[in-house]
């Protein structure tokens, strides 16, 4: 099979794997290596979808020996199967990353044989670049659930980021998805890359020459609307996933039904994306603003509002705590202002020591007044064009009307006489 | 200082010449109504005066601006030398004056004019330098890895070291098409910049040619059918950019 082939076979298998990030790790290029890392990650290219790519994401392999309902690469899908060599990938990796296409390999494989024998194929190719080619850039390998952990401690020592695919927000989705994995296995690399990398941060800090382990930290990512899942549920395992295992990103994937299964939704189903980047949204706002995910979503309210981000949505329902002064209020407010982000925030928080701030300040220093003149005083004064007592009005002004959102009701043609609950019987009768 | 008089100073375009026309306002205690490269077409009617660069002199009123005001403002002015602002020589010299008067405090009077200019012209300068460590491609020449940009800014004094940091065993060459600007970077690590018209590079070798389907068969294979958002992308990478990447160099429109 020419190599031409062979990758667009397993590009094509790793496309729907999201974490596709380059951030986490500064090094600086040295002499005689090849390549270097940003800490903040640089996007090299954006596809026709819109996502950055940086790193070359390919699978190692997708002669899987699985069989998980929602994935294209499973044993039971009859579709051409390719195996990279090691020495193959080297080529691509380095032929790519000297001409500046990418930031450096993120590697995935299917499960070909066992676990053990998969992750010694992908440490051959790492091996490789990092002793071979000197090769410096950055690194992201999937740990494959049920690998031997000395392979995975091996992995992270050539890998700056790693990561182990949650798949699915529930242990009974994964039951009944996934039936060859299962939270225990996916869990158990998680908390061993946990506890390795705090090993290693704590002996560089010791020994400057102590080898780093996935000095990046990890990832993981999971599948948005192949299962019944509230988003409430999602927000909070993510919350639990960025405090009990200290990762760096948790990745939504809005699903794309491209496979037909019982448990699936069915194959002409749009994929959730406004459902992806609500999560998205709110996952900022974990991260960055101090938000909670019990704050933002609660038992009655399981889900996010379509029409409103969820800042908004909380600022709406916290009317009590607007407006806030912003010549005074303290950062942390200012962060839960709609309309304010982090990087605003801090150029007020610069700004007003040296003179009080307006309007029209603000708008230079980058706030949305569209969105922020309902929960913000500058100088006493509000700029709202609307009476503030009444959270639905404000809801309305603020609300997201952009094309994504139009487009979520599909256009239908209308007619004299819509067919009725009795037609549609008598459509699966064969009478009509 | 001094209002304006009817007068335009020309300069060789260097920053040292700058510096120098900046020394000529306080020698004179007069500001000019403009300043202009030597090598612009002439477009005033105003009386001109041409200033000689003198390296010494542009030193001295560059250690001024680090010592009377602060070496963040000192690398300001230097970057703000390689943005496209119009009438940047003006904005810069109200701006050195300001921070005569202000000190390291003039960085944070964003509600003057001049200095929130600068700093909107200075944003845009970094982002583009950034878009170009990104979007640049180079090619496998054998002995060189060369590439061709066109950037709006002259950003590649910016983009140079990422890549003399990221490539140190290479042969490197940059071209800058817009401001005729090039740069070498040698594998022993010489570097330099250097004067040119224009470049034409050789037709792709076998390999090079082989590596570029390799990557645009990537590039397309993985963008995912259903989420397909052109807008998305156009935000990200503007279609500007797309006449120098290998991927895209394909789906340019002709314009006549």
């Amino acid at each position: 099979m020419e190599l031409l082939d062979k990758l667009s076979i397993l590009t094509d298998a790793a496309k729907y794997d999201v974490a596709c990030t380059s951030s986490g790790v500064d090094r600086p290029g040295q002499p005689g290596m090849l390549g270097n890392a940003a800490r903040a990650g640089i996007c090299h290219s954006f596809a026709a979808d819109g996502r950055c790519i940086s790193l070359l994401k390919v699978l190692m392999s997708n002669d899987c020996a699985y069989d998980c309902a929602y994935c294209v690469n499973r044993r039971s899908v009859d579709g051409p199967r390719a195996t990279f060599t090691p020495e193959e990938l080297v080529r691509l990796t380095i032929g790519f990353y000297r001409r500046n296409y990418i930031e450096g390999l993120f590697l995935s494989s299917a499960v070909v044989k066992n676990p053990d024998h998969t992750c010694e194929q992908m440490l051959a190719v790492l091996k490789l670049l990092r002793e071979r080619e000197r090769f410096n850039g950055y690194i992201h390998v999937k740990a494959i659930p049920g690998t031997s952990p000395r392979l995975t401690h091996q992995l992270g020592l050539y890998a700056d980021r790693m990561s182990v695919n949650i798949e699915l927000p529930s242990q009974a989705s994964l039951a009944l998805l996934a039936p060859q994995k299962s939270k225990e296995k996916i869990l158990g690399p998680m908390g061993q890359i946990r506890d390795t990398i705090a090993e290693s941060r704590y002996e560089l800090a010791r020994y400057k020459g102590a080898p780093a382990f996935a000095p990046a930290g990890q990832s993981t990512q999971m599948i948005i609307g192949a299962t019944p899942e509230t988003d409430r549920q999602i927000l909070l395992l993510s919350e639990g996933l960025y405090k009990k295992y200290q990762l760096k990103r948790v990745f939504f994937s809005a699903y794309m039904p491209v496979v037909a299964d019982r448990n699936l939704p069915a194959r002409n189903t749009p994929p959730p994306l406004l459902r992806e980047h609500r999560l998205y949204q709110a996952d900022w706002l974990l991260r960055f603003y101090g938000f909670e995910a019990r704050e933002l979503l609660d038992e009655d309210r399981p889900d996010f509002d379509p029409l409103l981000d969820p800042k908004c949505g909380w600022a709406l329902r916290h009317m009590e705590q607007f407006p806030v002064e912003i010549n005074r209020a303290p950062y942390e407010m200012l962060l839960r202002v709609p309309g304010i982000g982090v990087k605003s925030a801090q150029r007020i928080r610069a700004a007003r020591r040296y003179q009080a701030l307006d309007f029209a300040a603000l708008k230079k220093l980058g706030v949305v007044l569209k969105r922020a003149r309902f929960f913000i005083l500058c100088n006493g004064k509000s700029a709202s064009p609307l009476p503030m007592d009444n959270p639905l009005l404000i809801a309305g002004a603020v609300a997201d009307r952009g094309e994504r959102i139009r487009k979520t009701v599909p256009p239908e043609q209308l007619t004299f006489f819509p067919p009725t609950k009795e037609d549609d019987v008598k459509c699966l009768t064969g009478q009509l | 200082m001094p209002d304006r008089t009817a007068l335009v100073y020309r300069y060789d375009g260097t920053y040292a010449g700058l510096l120098c026309c900046a020394a000529e306002c306080f020698r004179d205690k007069r500001l000019p109504a403009d300043i202009q490269p030597l090598d612009e077409p002439q477009g005033t009617l105003l009386p001109v005066k041409a200033i000689a660069t003198d390296e010494a002199l542009a030193r001295r009123v560059e250690l001024s601006a680090e010592k009377r005001i602060s070496r963040r403002a000192r690398r300001m002015l230097r970057e703000a030398f390689l943005t496209c602002m119009e009438h940047k020589e003006m904005r810069m010299i109200r701006f050195l004056l300001l921070g005569y008067k202000y000190g390291d405090r003039v960085r944070m009077l964003t509600t003057n004019e001049d200095v929130y200019e600068i700093l909107q012209a200075l944003r845009y300068l970094n982002n583009e330098a950034n878009r170009y460590i990104e979007f640049t491609r180079f090619s496998d020449l054998g002995e060189f890895l060369a590439a061709e940009i066109a950037p709006n800014n002259n950003v590649l004094p910016l983009v140079a070291p990422h890549f003399c940091d990221r490539f140190p065993a290479e042969n490197l060459m940059i071209f800058d098409k817009t401001h005729g600007l090039g740069f070498l970077h040698r594998r022993g690590g010489e570097r330099e910049f250097f004067q040119a018209d224009a470049l034409t590079l050789p037709p792709p070798s076998e390999e090079e040619a082989a590596y570029r389907a390799l990557w645009k068969n990537f590039y397309r294979t993985v963008a995912v059918e259903g989420r397909e958002n052109p807008n998305l992308r156009r935000t990200h990478m503007p279609m500007r950019y797309w006449a120098e990447m290998t991927e895209m160099r394909d789906a340019v429109p002709i314009h006549k």
